[in-house]
């Protein structure tokens, strides 16, 4: 018979408000085994920790029932005092008597029944548990890294340089991501590419750095310090060591007419390119779908022409297979597609752009070489007016609910840097709210508004109306003023919300990370954990994770490296010891678990098998409890009842079941 | 193909010729519009207040009839085809509304929802075809620059019309196409004519009308097309030019099919 002690926690009032703690004690102390039972304000304290510990002491306890929060928040904690008393982790059980009880009920009489049920729940399973001891993994000292932006790119050198490899799976050819589509950057208006281009340099040259472009992340197994992953690199059809990066192959390709993705669109390319002139690596990749030789077996001008006889039409994708100890996501995003907001005309005129094609034409290396332009004619427009919001704080089902949270500080910076450029050209923004927080901010955007005179009006545009004259008719409304606005406008830029890059979720699936319903990867917890992923070894940086700027991202990145840095660090790790077994007399070999195992856990061997005397040789199912994560799937799922849990038996959950119904 | 039809008041009085043609064009494209027996005033607007049935009973009586015939419902008016349409998708979606209606109505069988309400424009593209239509246009209206005037009761809440996209409408476009003349696309085709305010500001509804007028004429129309007699008020009483003739959709399909003069007749 176990001896229990129950310590009811009140949580300063999140709990006891609405749960009677002293009675959940009193009703406690009824429970079969249980030899003590109080209750503190904070459980979680030091001082709390010290009564479970003397408690332990003093009542040779073997068992600890902790009514509190949510396990996820503190059974690390009290395990820890556990053992710190001399009893094994194990043997504790956690009453969540906070979030799936006082918090949701209001009624402090129900709430109180309620969390006695979950204690004396608790309690029958403490009756039931065993000591159990972890086992231990090893860790791979190296980083994967998905995404080659300035996420991806800062992480990498952080971990690098604290001495451990570093491999960076890129998609595209070049790393760089949106900060290499970038003119200036707010609030210092240094120019992006001088500030980029240098780290990606180094991470090019840094030698703890292997970098993938033109590459994927194929498929995921292992488990935290253990990963193997293997990664696609897609045919580039150039044989990266001889090319020379001369551009000659670029410059002869006689398919000129392929919009660049680098310009959003705006410029074009040729069907063999490296998408910028400051592209890492120097090599370019030849686009199948568009190429003339792909398509009708004919052309070959760019193997002809490279001197280094680097072309190679018949490479193939080639999936390389490596193993790492922490894997960090830094996807990054995309502008929404703006198909559903017709209002704006964006499809009908090709005046109106979004915000991140205007970074394209406001750059030297852009399709108007810097020149502000109209792109219908190519004129020198005189009023410009900017639209925040378009799909940002949108509840309808065609934007996002969310605030983008960088347009109003780039929209500032736009319409500060044509005002400076251009004094002849009026800029007009629409707001719904300029929300400019972080250091520098604010007064960044009060320039544009007293030092440069952009005129910012309150309100939300209806209508961009292309007229016969070539002007946009823009309908807005002026809250402040009451009044409907008609403005002629020569451009019309979109502010557009911005969205988790469109493959995460193939990614969040392979590593079993959790997104929310915007397809954001969520972290391990909102406040203290907000760099880690819910999945053990997976670290999240930048816009992956929610919308933010170049510094906040700069900061998670270094955040997200340090906590992979902390797990590369270790040369062992515990493993949790909750995990399946087998009953080899009671399986049958019928498969059925495996089947079900999202790990590959379960293997089957042929086995002698002493079953009350007799002895004969059994197909039976054996879990390799490296890689079984206790999710419990195996089970539910056996007919024949023999696999079981460790820590979370059937026996332990029934006695619980029990209890809650007694 | 025959349907259950409801041509609403307007169209017996004001709005008669957006009846007649229709009748008459749809007889020639082999389309039978079986007026509804007894059908009342749609209420001209949805009403907005959710406790509010009695004014939605109407359009649930003559639905249910349709239902009963087991035929699709056909509108010609946009301010009945908005009604109905939205007060058919109260009853297919709001517990309340169906419960309170039906309790009403005390019919054998409740309704819910289950007719489907299709303007005759919809017809024309979905049922019809507007490829079939050019088949049998007979004297094409070539060279003419026709405007389509949306309105907004067609378009929105687009969800609920479900009838075009309604920022970038172009049914209407398809369909001047289809008659063999040039559509005319100009901005303000889908922006509200005002609608009844002209009885109480008319000054507000002459600079809304004039602005859609205009924006129009900028695109070099020389008329409008509307399937909505409200809109064809307002747009004839309140341009203060008067110089942009409007008519209904149905009478230009009616000359294009050959038919108009002998419903004139």
């Amino acid at each position: 018979m176990q001896r229990i002690g129950v310590f009811v926690c009140h949580c300063g009032s999140n709990i006891a408000a609405t749960v009677d703690v002293e009675r959940v004690a009193q009703y406690a102390l009824l429970e079969p085994g249980v030899v003590h039972a109080e209750d503190y304000q904070y459980m979680c304290s030091e001082a709390g920790q010290m009564k479970i510990i003397e408690a332990v002491k003093e009542k040779n306890l073997t068992g600890i029932v902790v009514c509190s929060c949510s396990p996820r928040m503190h059974e690390t904690t009290f395990r820890n005092a556990a053992k710190r008393a001399g009893i094994n982790p194990y043997m504790v059980e956690i009453a969540n008597i906070r979030e799936h009880c006082s918090w949701i009920h209001k009624d402090k009489e129900e709430g109180t029944e309620k969390a006695v049920i979950l204690a004396r729940a608790a309690i029958a399973k403490v009756n039931l548990n065993t000591p159990l001891v972890p086992g231990e993994s090893r860790v791979t000292k190296r980083a994967l890294i998905i995404g080659g932006g300035i996420a991806g790119i800062q992480t990498a050198l952080d971990i690098a340089d604290a001495g451990y490899e570093v491999d960076i799976v890129e998609k595209t050819p070049s790393i760089g991501g949106r900060m290499s589509q970038l003119d200036k950057t707010f609030p210092t208006l240094d120019c992006s590419a001088c500030i980029l281009t240098p780290k990606m340099v180094d991470a090019a040259a840094h030698e703890k750095i292997n970098i993938y472009t033109y590459s994927e992340v194929d498929k995921v197994s292992g488990f935290v310090g253990d990963f193997t992953v293997d990664i696609r690199k897609k045919a580039r059809s150039i044989d990266m060591d001889k090319c020379t990066g001369c551009g000659v192959c670029s410059e002869k390709c006689p398919m000129k007419k392929i919009p660049s993705e680098f310009n959003r669109g705006l410029g074009n390319r040729s069907a063999i390119y490296t998408p910028f002139a400051q592209a890492i690596p120097n090599v370019p990749v030849i686009d199948r779908e568009n190429c003339i030789k792909f398509k009708t077996g004919k052309c070959g001008l760019c193997s002809t022409v490279c001197q280094a006889g680097a072309i190679d039409y018949e490479q193939e994708d080639e999936i390389i297979s490596e193993k790492y100890g922490a894997i960090v996501v830094a996807t990054g995003f995309d502008t929404i597609k703006l198909d559903d907001f017709d209002e704006y005309a964006y499809n009908q005129s090709k005046d109106v752009i979004t915000s991140l094609e205007l970074e394209r034409v406001m750059n030297a290396a852009g399709p108007t070489k810097g020149h502000l332009e109209r792109l219908s004619d190519g004129k020198h427009p005189e009023e410009i007016v900017f639209i925040q919001c378009v799909g940002s704080r949108d509840v309808t089902c065609r934007g996002k609910e969310y605030c983008s949270k960088v347009c109003c500080m780039y929209t500032a910076k736009h319409a500060m840097l044509i005002r400076d450029k251009y004094p002849d050209v009026n800029v007009t923004v629409f707001y719904i709210d300029v929300r400019t927080p972080g250091k520098n901010f604010d007064e960044f955007y009060r320039r544009a508004v007293e030092e440069y005179n952009v005129n910012y009006v309150k309100g939300q545009v209806g209508k961009v109306a292309p007229m016969e004259n070539g002007k946009l008719l823009v309908q807005g409304v002026d809250l402040l003023d009451n009044r409907q606005i008609l403005k002629e406008a020569d451009m019309v830029v979109l502010a557009t919300a911005i969205e988790p890059e469109a493959g995460v979720r193939k990614i969040a699936t392979m590593l079993t990370a959790s997104i929310d319903t915007n397809d954001f990867l969520t972290e391990a917890h909102p406040k203290l954990r907000p760099v880690e992923s819910p999945t053990a070894g997976v670290f999240l940086s930048g816009v992956c994770q929610g919308p933010k700027d170049i510094p906040e991202t700069v900061a998670q990145a270094g955040a997200a490296a340090v906590k992979a840095i902390g797990l590369l660090a270790k040369d062992k790790l515990l493993t949790n010891p909750c995990t399946a077994q087998a009953d080899e007399l009671l399986c049958n070999g019928c498969s059925t678990c495996a089947n079900v195992c999202p790990y590959g856990a379960i293997a089957y061997e042929e086995k002698e098998i002493n079953d009350h005397g007799i002895r004969e040789t059994r197909r039976v199912a054996a879990v390799n409890t490296a890689l079984c994560q206790g999710c419990g799937a195996c089970t539910v799922t056996c007919p024949s009842g023999a696999m079981d849990l460790q820590g979370f038996s059937n026996r332990q959950i029934l006695a619980e079941v029990d209890a809650i119904c007694r | 193909m025959t349907y259950s039809y409801y041509p609403g008041c307007t169209l017996k009085t004001k709005a008669k010729d957006l009846d007649i043609y229709a009748r008459r064009s749809a007889k020639a494209l082999g389309i039978e519009l079986e007026e509804i027996e007894e059908w009342q005033c749609c209420g001209g607007v949805y009403p907005l207040a959710t406790d509010e049935i009695a004014s939605k009973l109407s359009s649930v009586r003559a639905l249910n009839e349709a239902k009963e015939k087991e035929q699709d419902l056909v509108t010609m008016c946009s301010a009945c085809h908005h009604v109905i349409k939205r007060v058919n998708d109260d009853m297919a979606n709001v517990e309340d509304i169906q419960t309170r209606a039906n309790n009403y109505m005390e019919l054998d069988t409740p309704y819910k929802g289950e007719t489907k309400v299709y303007h005759f424009l919809e017809v024309l593209r979905d049922k019809v075809g507007f490829d079939k239509i050019k088949e049998k246009v007979v004297n094409p209206l070539k060279g003419r620059k026709i405007g389509a005037y949306y309105g907004c009761l067609l378009l929105r809440p687009s969800k609920v019309m479900g009838f075009d996209n309604a920022e970038n409408p172009s049914i209407m476009e398809d369909f001047i196409r289809a008659l063999g003349a040039t559509p005319v696309v100009y901005p303000f085709r889908n922006e509200c004519c005002g609608g009844y305010i002209s009885l109480k500001e008319e000054k507000r509804t002459v600079e809304m009308v004039t602005k859609i007028v205009e924006s129009a004429k900028g695109a070099e129309a020389e008329g409008l097309i509307t399937a909505c007699p409200l809109c064809l008020y307002n747009l004839n009483k309140n341009n203060s030019k008067a110089d942009m003739p409007v008519y209904y959709f149905t009478e230009l399909l009616a000359e294009a099919l050959g038919v108009k003069e002998e419903v004139e007749a």
